[in-house]
């Protein structure tokens, strides 16, 4: 699992067949100091609470899909939790 | 799997049920010629701390096996504490 910040959401009307009902939040993959790295990606929400500005980490590959209620759902990536604290240890 | 150090801990109360009770370690990941690969969020198994250098599997079928889930979303897992590495014939020290 990878660190990211929500930064926004998709709404789509049209989707593919077993996206409907999905929530799709955008989403910016952090490194561990939560800056931002690599490139936004589009990811479900799985906790169905997380919004924009939130800390969260997300899954991606197939285990994705096994993140929302309904498993067989074409998705490669999850928001599976929102971070309350991170512990790092001072390098 | 991968080689990793344990850098710190994730703290979070929202999340899917299958993390619930589970323990997660933000791990450094090591590419054994001293440089960093990254890191991932794994959840632990083995009750490594802070500064433990360990194993890691990135695999959702195994991690899934290891936790006895049918199913679940669920990839990386803290599987082993190391206590030797050896590389080119060379020990390497653990800390």
């Amino acid at each position: 699992m990878q660190l990211g910040r929500v930064l926004g959401s998709v709404v789509a009307t049209q989707k593919a067949p077993g996206l409907e009902g999905v929530r799709l939040l955008i989403v910016q993959p952090l490194d561990k100091a939560a800056r931002a790295k690599g490139e936004t990606l589009v990811a479900a929400d799985a906790v169905s609470m997380a919004g924009p500005g939130e800390l969260v980490y997300f899954v991606a590959s197939r285990e994705a899909a096994e993140a929302l209620s309904d498993r067989f759902v074409p998705v490669d990536h999850a928001v599976v939790g929102i971070v309350d604290q991170l512990h790092l240890e001072v390098e | 799997m991968k080689v990793g150090r344990v850098a710190g801990t994730v703290v979070s109360t929202i999340h899917i049920p299958v993390l619930d009770a589970h323990r997660l370690l933000l791990c450094d990941l090591d590419n054994l010629d001293g440089s960093r690969a990254g890191y991932t969020i794994a959840v632990d198994v083995v009750d490594a701390g802070v500064g433990d250098t360990v194993l890691i599997l990135d695999e959702g079928s195994s991690a899934r096996q290891i936790l006895d889930l049918e199913w679940g979303a669920i990839r990386a897992v803290v599987v082993g504490i190391v206590d030797e590495l050896v590389v080119d014939g060379e020990m390497r020290k653990i800390d």
